[in-house]
């Protein structure tokens, strides 16, 4: 029995690190190639079936219920990737559709900027309460934001009433903003790409962005390194209430008739888009762009259901089933990679 | 604290202001250079041969003042004039609620070497640490860095300041990439504040050329070895050009090529001029690798000096060496039959080949240092953890695996470590608490009767001689001693065969500390079977009438009360009796 006997590896340095880098990397693309791929194999089988799809109405129908869903992504990656959650968004929508777009018939003539930042003015402040009570109060981010889904959604009840904006109250300017494009692409959708594309930029190449990943990554390491956590983790809920905002402002533009109703369960597609996406659900990795293919993967089920006829009650079953095979999928990517990686750390295997 | 001035004044660490003089006798905290002999009133502390600073040096160091030149680095040879410790800990406390976790620690770190830390667990070495990593803002003494008072609000000041801190476990980002893991909130940048990723790769990739090792910097961190991991720790010390470089138990996990591999950075580390403060309970890495060491103990500096001249005993004499409170139990009764035994149980990466019994009417103590696997032994008899081989028999009967209900059946009761979190229901009331093990008994056609409950509480909270208002009022009021006594009475109601109770008072004040001693040994005459864990060595002296020692997963040592001494418990802890095996 003796005492000193030693099981670990003696072994440390090991094999090229390099194979493991290239298979780090070849799984990272796979993260994002990897859902355009199903995007693909869907719209073929979906076309297959039913070579109406293929319609440059259905791509506009599709691409123009992506935009809203894509831009809400984008804010909610950010917190996800923080290890929180934002669930407050659907009903900041709502609130914000609402208010902007009665604006126009209480005011006549206002300029659409102004009523744009009446609506980020509402998400941000929003998000704001949201950030203040989840950095400096330290409530989880779920309970925080459950409450003010339902803070927000109980005030747009109280102001909407039973009323509802109608499209004719609104200026043609403003409706032709979701509409107007070129070569049948509307501009916001191109607007909206661009403001994503910065955004997954930002994250990924700004140290303020990347903080977040770390945050999420694990928060009491992101501590130790002097990671101003409370002010990222703030910051992140604050743009994503300002995102859902504004984000409400063009659903008014997009749907035109308006009530208490708009936006609801909202955030719940947003968070599957996000998570189809490939963003972890307990932060630290994942993609803005990721989010947004997610979002336009989701909605095209939406629409290959409608016109292959299959009842719109399939819609929600499927896109739950999506969710469970991407985190099933996200699970066993990220078992499988730490136990290669760790094989390779380990030199030959043990 | 009038003698931290002239500490300040460059290179004069003169052993009057480190030594303390409010501090009485034994506490006395010697200063570099200034070994034992001043040392009032400390007669069994570590102070072997003090006027013989055996080695190369110029034996003058002992009444020098500022860094020793005996032990000084290779890289600074010019250092005779004495330049002022990179970073001086003085006479630090600091609080945790009631608990005072460091009374009075006193550390002076000096460009070039590596001091060790070393002292029990409990000692106050974490404490310390976290002062030093900005975590923690000392109560009372100050911190002076090349000299200056400094207070470090926060990690990131600490970092600004150049101290790099490599914790026990490695805290890094696993979502990361390694480089990144290196550089977080430090990135290179380019042109509009962008990271430039190009750059910090081949940083990184330099980093570990300069460290020796063979390290992807593009990979991510998920999946690295514990080995690794440190390496990369290490590398953001580097990377922080850090000036003070602080390493808990950075050699717990490693093998020993990984440590030897460690040991070079060390070497390294101190040729650039570094300090780099190594926190071990491996006494024979601290005198392979190590030039001055300090040794702290019930949260002070009791001893700091080269460690030229002192052995491995001298150490653990320093770090043990207190008054011994005395058995004020009485005499023994004598053991009866076996309750528990358990043969060569094993749970692969934990522990390995455990045999132990423990018989009615004793008090079977397990020592050793944290995280040598005695929570994990006890968790895995009790059932909540599982075991892959060996097993466990209750008065002779085979107990089944990973049940607790198995083993609560069979008149095991389980006292843990951590009471808030595992041994009561805190916002639950006292009365409801000490029910809650006997609900059972006390039912009466599927409900609690509350008047039962009550009489039940009542004659535990007398017996244990609990201190408390009401019985209906939250646990949580309850002070962490008579706690303590509430998870007793909730297992002690249950007439258990053997009690098994790991850390019985770890936090609890003095006072309630002989109570629950007091409690113990009564019971035990009772003939209740008790395991007792423990890491505070008085307390397993003093109760203990057998006391196993483990190591690292495996049961090291066994004495008996009579041949047990602390010396001899933390030579088998520490391993120091391996040679001897």
């Amino acid at each position: 029995m003796s005492a000193t006997v030693d099981t670990r590896q003696e072994t440390a340095g090991g094999p090229p690190r390099s194979s493991s880098r290239r298979l780090t990397e070849r799984v990272f693309r796979v993260r994002e190639s990897g859902i355009i791929v199903v995007w693909i194999v869907f719209v073929a089988i979906t076309v297959g079936l039913e070579p109406r799809f293929a319609s440059q109405q259905e791509a506009q129908f599709i691409l123009a219920n992506t935009t809203i869903f894509a831009l809400l992504a984008l804010g909610e990656t950010m917190v996800i990737v923080s290890r929180n959650v934002d669930l407050s968004i659907g009903s900041v929508v709502g609130l914000s559709a609402y208010v902007s777009a009665s604006l126009f018939g209480q005011i006549h003539g206002i300029p659409i900027v102004v009523v744009f930042l009446v609506g980020l003015g509402i998400g941000l402040a929003v998000g704001v309460a949201n950030g203040l009570m989840v950095a400096i109060g330290r409530v989880p981010s779920l309970v925080v934001t459950l409450a003010t889904l339902y803070i927000v959604r109980g005030l747009d009840i109280l102001i909407v009433g039973g009323n509802e904006v109608v499209a004719q109250t609104l200026p043609n300017a403003f409706i032709e903003i979701p509409r107007a494009g070129v070569y049948g692409v509307p501009y916001l959708a191109i607007a909206i790409a661009v403001v994503i594309g910065i955004g997954a930029y930002y994250l990924r190449s700004y140290r303020s962005g990347r903080d977040l990943y770390a945050i999420g990554s694990n928060p009491e390491a992101a501590r130790l390194a002097g990671i101003a956590v409370g002010r990222r983790v703030f910051t992140a809920f604050a743009v994503s209430g300002a995102i859902a905002g504004v984000a409400g402002v063009l659903w008014a533009a997009q749907y035109q008739t308006v009530d208490s109703n708009a936006g609801t369960g909202y955030e719940l597609t947003v968070i599957a888009s996000v998570v189809v996406g490939g963003v972890a659900i307990f932060g630290g990795s994942g993609s803005a762009v990721g989010a947004a293919i997610g979002a336009l993967l989701l909605q095209t089920i939406n629409s290959a259901l409608y016109v292959l006829g299959i009842s719109p009650f399939w819609d929600q079953a499927i896109a739950g089933a999506l969710l469970l095979a991407a985190i099933t999928l996200d699970r066993i990517i990220s078992l499988r990679l730490t136990a290669a990686l760790r094989r390779r750390s380990a030199g030959v295997g043990t | 604290m009038g003698a931290d001035g002239d500490a300040t004044g460059p290179g004069q660490p003169d052993p009057a202001s480190a030594a303390g003089p409010e501090i009485p006798a034994t506490a006395g905290a010697a200063v570099p250079g200034s070994p034992g002999p001043e040392r009032p009133g400390a007669a069994d502390a570590a102070t072997p041969d003090p006027s013989a600073p055996a080695g190369p040096g110029p034996p003058g160091s002992s009444s020098m003042p500022g860094p020793p030149g005996s032990s000084g680095p290779p890289g600074v040879p010019g250092s005779r004039a004495p330049a002022p410790p990179l970073l001086s800990l003085v006479h630090a406390a600091k609080a945790f609620g009631a608990v005072r976790a460091v009374v009075d620690a006193s550390i002076d770190l000096y460009g070039g070497e590596a001091h060790a830390l070393v002292g029990e667990n409990g000692a106050g070495k974490s404490t310390v640490v976290k002062m030093l990593a900005g975590v923690h803002q000392p109560d009372e003494g100050e911190l002076l860095i090349e000299g200056r008072p400094t207070v470090l609000t926060g990690p990131a000041a600490a970092q600004t300041a150049g101290i790099a801190v490599i914790y026990q476990e490695p805290t890094l980002f696993p979502d990361l990439t390694v480089a990144e893991n290196i550089f977080m909130g430090r990135q290179p940048l380019v042109a509009a504040r962008r990271i430039d990723r190009r750059a910090m790769r081949a940083q990184a990739a330099a980093l570990f050329e300069r460290l020796g090792v063979q390290l992807d910097p593009g990979r991510i961190a998920r999946g690295l070895s514990i080995a690794d991991q440190q390496i990369v720790e290490i590398a953001k010390a580097l990377s922080l050009e850090a000036r003070v470089i602080v390493m808990d138990e950075p050699t717990a996990a490693l093998s020993a090529a990984e440590v030897a591999r460690l040991f070079d950075v060390v070497r390294t580390l101190r040729a650039a001029g570094a300090a780099v403060l190594f926190i071990s309970h491996r006494l024979e890495e601290v005198f392979e690798i190590c030039q001055r060491v300090t040794v702290m103990r019930d949260g002070r500096t009791v001893l700091a000096r080269e460690l030229a001249g002192l052995t491995a005993d001298d150490l653990v004499r320093a770090m043990v060496g207190r008054d011994m409170p005395q058995r004020a139990t009485g005499e023994r009764s004598q053991p009866g039959d076996e309750v528990l035994r358990v043969e060569r149980l094993a749970r692969e990466g934990v522990f390995i080949d455990i045999s132990l019994h423990v018989r009615t009417g004793e008090i079977v103590a397990l020592a050793g240092l944290v995280g040598s696997g005695r929570s994990e032994v006890a968790r895995a008899i009790f059932g909540i953890d599982r075991y892959d081989a060996g097993k466990v028999t209750v008065s002779g009967t085979e107990l089944r695996r990973g049940s607790p209900a198995a083993a609560m059946a069979a008149g095991i009761g389980y006292v843990p470590e951590d009471r808030r979190q595992q041994g009561l229901v805190m916002d639950m009331s006292i009365q409801q608490n000490v029910a809650l093990a006997s609900l059972a008994r006390l039912r009466q056609g599927g409900l609690i009767r509350s008047a039962a409950e009550r009489a039940f509480a009542t004659d535990w909270a007398q017996r244990l001689r609990l201190r408390y208002a009401r019985l209906t009022d939250p646990v949580s009021t309850l002070s962490g001693g008579n706690q303590q006594k509430v998870v007793l009475a909730k297992w002690l109601g249950r007439h258990p065969a053997l009690l098994i109770v790991d850390e019985p008072t770890r936090g609890i004040d003095i006072a309630t500390k002989a109570d629950v001693h007091e409690l113990l040994v009564r019971l035990a005459r009772e003939g209740i079977a008790i395991l007792m864990i423990s890491s505070e060595l008085p307390e397993v002296l003093h109760i203990g009438d057998r006391i196993l020692v483990m190591r690292e997963g495996r049961l090291t040592a066994e004495y008996s009360h009579e041949e047990a001494s602390e010396e001899k418990i933390m030579s088998a802890a520490t391993g120091q009796l391996e040679h001897s095996k």
